[in-house]
């Protein structure tokens, strides 16, 4: 098996150069999830920026695919709608449901689609979807988002 | 050591490729073990030849799946020096311990009712104690905070050293008169330490608390002699032993098992019904409600002879010597870290360790790539891991099976992982 598919090189780098990690000072919403069968842990937070766009920060600690992946999420969403947030976010659970198969859209997802090889790993599909998980737990509780549909 | 050629060549599983071809290493017996073609053999030709509801019904079949079924039990329950009436088939050893849980929780409910009726050992309310460790098994963690939950009780636990072997210097103050059960672990699945579980149980017994060893660790791995633990029950699992999954043990003195309530009632398990009540058959069967897993017998007691072909200490002293060159391996390797006892004392051949700057799953999914499996995250002890300021570990568990080519195979993909990660 080649560990380049899963572990591409934008995954590497953001696990070992985080974007925007750190919890935020006013949070409108929080959410902490724990994947149970490993023990990662993210911390997602969020508030609206000045000009009403979405302030996202994190906290955690797990194996790089949890991590960089709740990097990815902050810096393609940072500054965003939450509408925006919510179709990314329903983009990159599709891509990870699609066992290797899903044809990620590159517009939409941006640097995520490096993830599209972690859908062939049921056992880290997990890992990368916790921070997302999290997001539209941490919407729901500031009140950004009411519905938790899922595709 | 154990003549692993051979003993390999009786593994039908042993003989696969993963990812894209590669040998399969199996170093996650802790986990669950592989089967021998004894084992499968034995199930299929009991389906073949001998399969019926046992128990229940008179035919021909019916007796002799019976006889099997209750040969089995009269195999295992030899295996750990007791009687075989004094052996209780479950579902695993979760559910061993769920239903001394249960015989408690149901104990303290049925006692309110009529009190002269329930034995009062295991009767908990406020005030009372149930002692654990911090190394338990989320198996032997979780159902006791369900007692103290529903009754009022107190969970306490035994502390751990930084090396993560019990610290047993308040024992005699932890243990104390309010102690109503002490369950213990007697080797760790996550750190491999062996607990003087003897020691801890003749403690209970002074404060004449019930004493229970979850030996899921240690049944499969060392000879294990129910009377010389001291415990009131011991619970273990079967497919951690070279046997089918679906079967657990627990094992129990004469008295407990007569005083404990059933946890799962209905069918197999009654001695008379009316539409008013019921009475119970005396045990084993008190706890055999429904039809139970008589294929999983049949086979558990061909992975017991298995075993006892071998020799349960030369299963030990293969394993120590596994866990020997294990650490020393281990510890030769720049940013590597064992958690749990770095010796060999008094310790078994489970044994977990960090990578500096790499997460446990990484680590685990290099491995993988390579064809080696095993086991990361947090070990079902969570809150051992807590304890041990690790978020996870990635664990070696070996076997019968393996050997030191194993290990090496497990070393050299530690060395790639660092390599591909870039913390080496
Ligand atoms: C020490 C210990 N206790 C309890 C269990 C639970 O066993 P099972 O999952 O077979 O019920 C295990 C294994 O998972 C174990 O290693």
């Amino acid at each position: 098996m080649d560990l380049e598919s899963l572990y591409q090189d934008i995954i590497l780098d953001h696990y070992k150069h985080p974007r925007g990690r750190g919890l935020l000072e006013h949070p409108l919403g929080s959410a902490f999830h724990v994947n149970p069968t490993c023990g990662d842990e993210i911390t997602m937070q969020v508030a609206r920026d000045a000009d009403g766009g979405l302030e996202l920060g994190y906290d955690g600690q797990g194996c790089s695919i949890s991590q960089a992946s709740a990097s990815v999420l902050v810096e393609l969403l940072e500054g965003g709608t939450v509408e925006h947030s919510e179709a990314v976010r329903l983009a990159f659970v599709a891509l990870m449901h699609a066992q290797g198969a899903g044809e990620p859209d590159e517009e939409v997802l941006g640097d995520a689609i490096a993830f599209a090889g972690v859908a062939k790993f049921p056992a880290r599909v997990k890992c990368a979807l916790l921070a997302w998980m999290a997001l539209q737990d941490a919407e729901i509780q500031a009140g950004l988002l009411t519905t938790g549909e899922q595709p | 050591m154990l003549d692993v050629a051979a003993i390999k060549a009786d593994f039908p599983i042993l003989d696969s490729t993963v990812r894209g071809g590669q040998p399969l290493v199996y170093l996650d017996s802790g986990a669950t073990s592989q089967k021998p073609r004894a084992v499968l053999d034995a199930e299929r030709s009991y389906y073949e030849h001998t399969n019926a509801a046992v128990h229940r019904g008179a035919h021909a079949l019916a007796e002799a799946a019976t006889d099997a079924y209750e040969a089995a039990r009269s195999v295992i329950a030899g295996f750990v020096g007791a009687r075989p009436d004094a052996l209780v088939f479950t579902k695993n050893a979760t559910e061993s311990l769920n239903l001394v849980a249960y015989a408690c929780s149901n104990a303290t409910a049925l006692a309110r009712e009529d009190a002269g009726a329930i034995d009062p050992r295991l009767v908990l309310g406020p005030g009372d104690s149930i002692v654990i460790t911090e190394m338990e098994h989320h198996a032997n963690l979780v159902p006791w905070q369900e007692v103290c939950r529903k009754t009022g009780a107190t969970l306490r636990w035994l502390p751990l050293t930084d090396e993560g072997r019990l610290d047993l210097s308040g024992l005699d103050t932890l243990i104390d008169d309010s102690t109503k059960v002490v369950s213990v672990v007697h080797q760790s699945n996550i750190l491999g330490t062996i607990n003087p579980v003897r020691r801890i149980m003749d403690r209970a017994h002074e404060v004449g608390a019930i004493g229970v060893v979850d030996a899921c660790q240690s049944v499969p791995h060392m000879p294990v002699d129910v009377h010389e633990l001291g415990a009131d029950l011991v619970a273990w699992s079967g497919h951690k032993m070279l046997g089918p999954t679906g079967i657990g043990c627990l094992w129990g003195t004469p008295d407990i098992l007569a005083a404990m309530p059933p946890f799962l009632t209905g069918g197999s398990m009654i001695e008379m019904v009316t539409m008013e009540r019921s009475t119970f058959a005396p045990a084993p069967q008190k706890f055999e409600a429904g039809t139970p897993m008589v294929a999983q017998a049949v086979g558990l007691a061909a992975g017991v002879r298995y075993l006892e072909a071998l020799g349960m200490s030369a299963v030990a002293e293969h394993e120590h010597a596994l866990a020997t060159y294990t650490l020393d391996a281990l510890a030769a390797l720049p940013g590597v870290r064992i958690i749990g006892p770095q010796s060999t004392i008094d310790r078994g051949s489970a044994i977990s360790f960090v990578v500096d700057g790499l997460h446990p799953h990484d680590v685990g999914q290099v491995l993988d790539s390579r064809g080696v499996a095993v086991r990361v995250g947090h070990h079902c002890a969570w809150p051992t891991c807590r304890r041990l300021n690790v978020p996870a570990t990635t664990r070696i568990s070996p076997y019968i099976y393996n050997d030191t080519d194993d290990i090496d195979a497990a070393v050299a993909g530690i060395v790639a992982a660092q390599r591909f990660f870039g913390v080496a």
